[in-house]
């Protein structure tokens, strides 16, 4: 299905024209030019997007430079911007969901590609992507009214005493901080861990399988030892973009991290990230704290785009060597 | 280790079930009638509905469906049956950036181009909801456009239809079961999206009164009632976050059913 143009080459200038017309009048022409008018506007959309994200931001950006990055204090009476502690927050939650979902997920995925019955296989993958439709205001309810609960009464006290002594794990706990945020970002993300990674697994050729049951290996071992290393660039890039949608998560952050700038090395204190600071503070903003504020979604867009660059390069990898 | 593998299916399968439990529980519960016809009771009376945030959030995603199925669908079958240049990759990648993008990023971007200029309401609120949608349906039009076989293409084109004749009457119509499934989880995924309407929607307590006035929207309801003060407060967010969680549901367990009735993918 190539494009009209190309017929225009080595053609002479009447009969291109003439076939041209000829395009038109037939509709070929203005249907082609509708097709390329719609694909045009997203090419304007997204970069209109990045453009209005880098010169709303200016005033701020100009202002501290790189400094915005490192610096801690964030004051609208006295003109200071620093997204640090943001940042901080956005990291630490993002790492610790990494930290649970990870091993959640690649064993969720092993067990759906390699070890269980189809039929099972695709009912419970099923159950899997209605887990990844749950808008993330539900988790968020969840996270407030059902998991804090639970983590004060008896989750927290039992890692207090056994991991007491790790300064994760110090200070007091009032529920909503950055170990209950990652908690919450941990359950959401396994979904699109297991779903992409799984279709990883399958992309691996059978003939790897059975040559590997053929030497005389446990299913076991030529899943862990022939399958899932053959699989492990595309399962590092489905982390990749699980870790990518962590770190732009709004809504279940915000609603159980407890807003408060914070660096601190324990997990059970309260925290901030700067999607929900964006989201709890954008309301009437104007003027200079727009800039921050705006600058703030920058840092996040930049984050997650080479996040997810890098996802799909290490995926794209994967089912080429499985074509190949 | 069979078994681990197996208990971690378990663990993130009954992630599902003790969500739906809860909200089952606690939402069906706070539901009533009067949730679907009265306004929400002014501060300290209890009772009261979401009628104004059911009806916001109709309006929202009806301007979202607007901006967003056309462009994608178009761009869709542009990628699908008009590429193999240099420009069809470009669309591509800025289609991929665009699907990264963090939904409270759309959200500052819509506030800064859109709000700032007429404020808050569905106006805004569908704009952002609808850049969203784009990305979603490109590539689902495009797989399953793809997905038609060429040998149907050309029969069309062998009966002497031309270009614009054969993919409007012969590789749409084939691929449109697939890609209205597709529409359909596209806008089950932007229906939940609270971040960009908090920025752009805006939040009342009162019918909605025009297209740049500020509006009620269920997810947006359901956050504010649940951080809250008052108990009743927390049982409209349960009752609220019941009736989205089954409508997204639903509408994904049919599109799911339809995408996958006839397909057999080999093992």
């Amino acid at each position: 299905m190539t494009g009209s143009a190309s017929i225009a080459s080595g053609v002479r200038p009447q009969g291109w024209v003439r076939s041209y017309v000829g395009r038109l009048k037939t509709g070929d022409e203005i249907a082609r030019l509708i097709a390329l008018t719609a694909a045009s506007t997203i090419i304007v959309i997204t970069v209109m997007l990045v453009w209005n994200l880098w010169t709303v931001s200016a005033p701020t950006r100009l202002k501290f430079g790189f400094a915005f990055l490192w610096t801690s204090v964030w004051d609208t009476n006295t003109g200071q911007y620093g997204a640090l502690p943001y940042i901080y927050g956005t990291a630490v939650t993002s790492l610790v969901a990494l930290l649970i979902a990870v091993p959640l997920g690649v064993g969720a995925a092993i067990f759906l590609a390699e070890l269980a019955p189809p039929r099972l296989s695709d009912a419970l993958t099923f159950l899997i992507e209605l887990l990844a439709a749950v808008p993330s205001v539900i988790f968020g309810l969840i996270g407030i009214f059902m998991l804090v609960p639970v983590l004060q009464s008896s989750v927290v006290p039992s890692l207090k005493a056994v991991f007491g002594f790790l300064p994760f794990f110090q200070g007091s706990f009032y529920g909503v901080s950055i170990f209950t945020a990652s908690i919450v970002l941990s359950l959401m993300i396994v979904p699109f861990i297991i779903s992409v990674s799984r279709e990883m697994l399958l992309a691996v050729p059978r003939d790897l399988r059975e040559a590997a049951l053929a030497l005389g290996s446990t299913k076991w071992e030529s899943t862990w030892q022939v399958v899932v290393p053959f699989a492990r660039s595309g399962i590092v890039g489905s982390i990749f973009l699980a870790l990518a949608r962590a770190l732009g998560e709004t809504m279940a952050v915000t609603m159980v991290i407890g807003n408060t700038p914070n660096i601190k090395a324990t997990l059970l204190g309260a925290g901030y990230s700067i999607a929900a600071k964006i989201a709890n503070e954008f309301g009437e903003a104007r003027g200079e704290v727009l800039s921050g504020l705006v600058e703030l979604g920058l840092v996040l867009f930049a984050l997650t785009i080479v996040i997810n660059g890098a996802a799909r390069l290490l995926i794209i990898m994967t089912t080429a060597k499985g074509t190949k | 280790m069979l078994f681990l593998t197996g208990v971690c299916t378990v663990i993130a399968v009954s992630v599902l079930f003790v969500i739906l439990g809860y909200l089952f529980a606690k939402g069906g519960s706070s539901l009533s009638l009067q949730f679907f016809t009265n306004l929400p009771a002014p501060t300290g009376e209890t009772g009261g509905g979401m009628a104004n945030a059911i009806l916001g959030s109709g309006q929202v995603l009806l301007l979202a469906t607007c901006i967003g199925v056309p462009i994608g669908f178009i761009a869709g079958v542009y990628l699908s049956e008009y590429s193999g240049a240099a420009f069809a990759s470009i669309v591509r990648f800025m289609t991929d950036l665009l699907n990264g993008v963090p939904s409270i990023v759309v959200g500052v971007v819509a506030y800064t181009l859109v709000v700032l200029k007429t404020g808050t309401g569905p106006l805004a609120g569908g704009i952002a909801l609808g850049i969203m949608m784009i990305p979603i349906a490109v590539r689902s039009t495009e797989a399953f456009l793809r997905a038609v076989p060429t040998s149907l293409r050309e029969g069309a084109m062998a009966l002497g239809a031309n270009q614009w004749k054969t993919i409007g009457t012969v590789v749409i119509p084939a691929a449109m079961r697939g890609i209205l499934s597709g529409m359909m989880l596209n806008l089950a995924r932007v229906a939940g999206e609270t971040a960009p309407l908090l920025l752009t929607a805006g939040l009342s307590m009162y019918w909605n009164h025009g297209w740049t006035q500020p509006v009620a929207t269920l997810p947006v309801m359901i956050y504010t009632d649940a951080v809250g003060p008052q108990e009743d407060l927390h049982r409209q967010a349960w009752a609220a976050g019941f009736v989205l969680l089954s409508l997204v549901l639903l509408v994904n367990v049919i599109a799911r059913t339809i995408i996958s009735r006839g397909v057999h993918k080999p093992r």
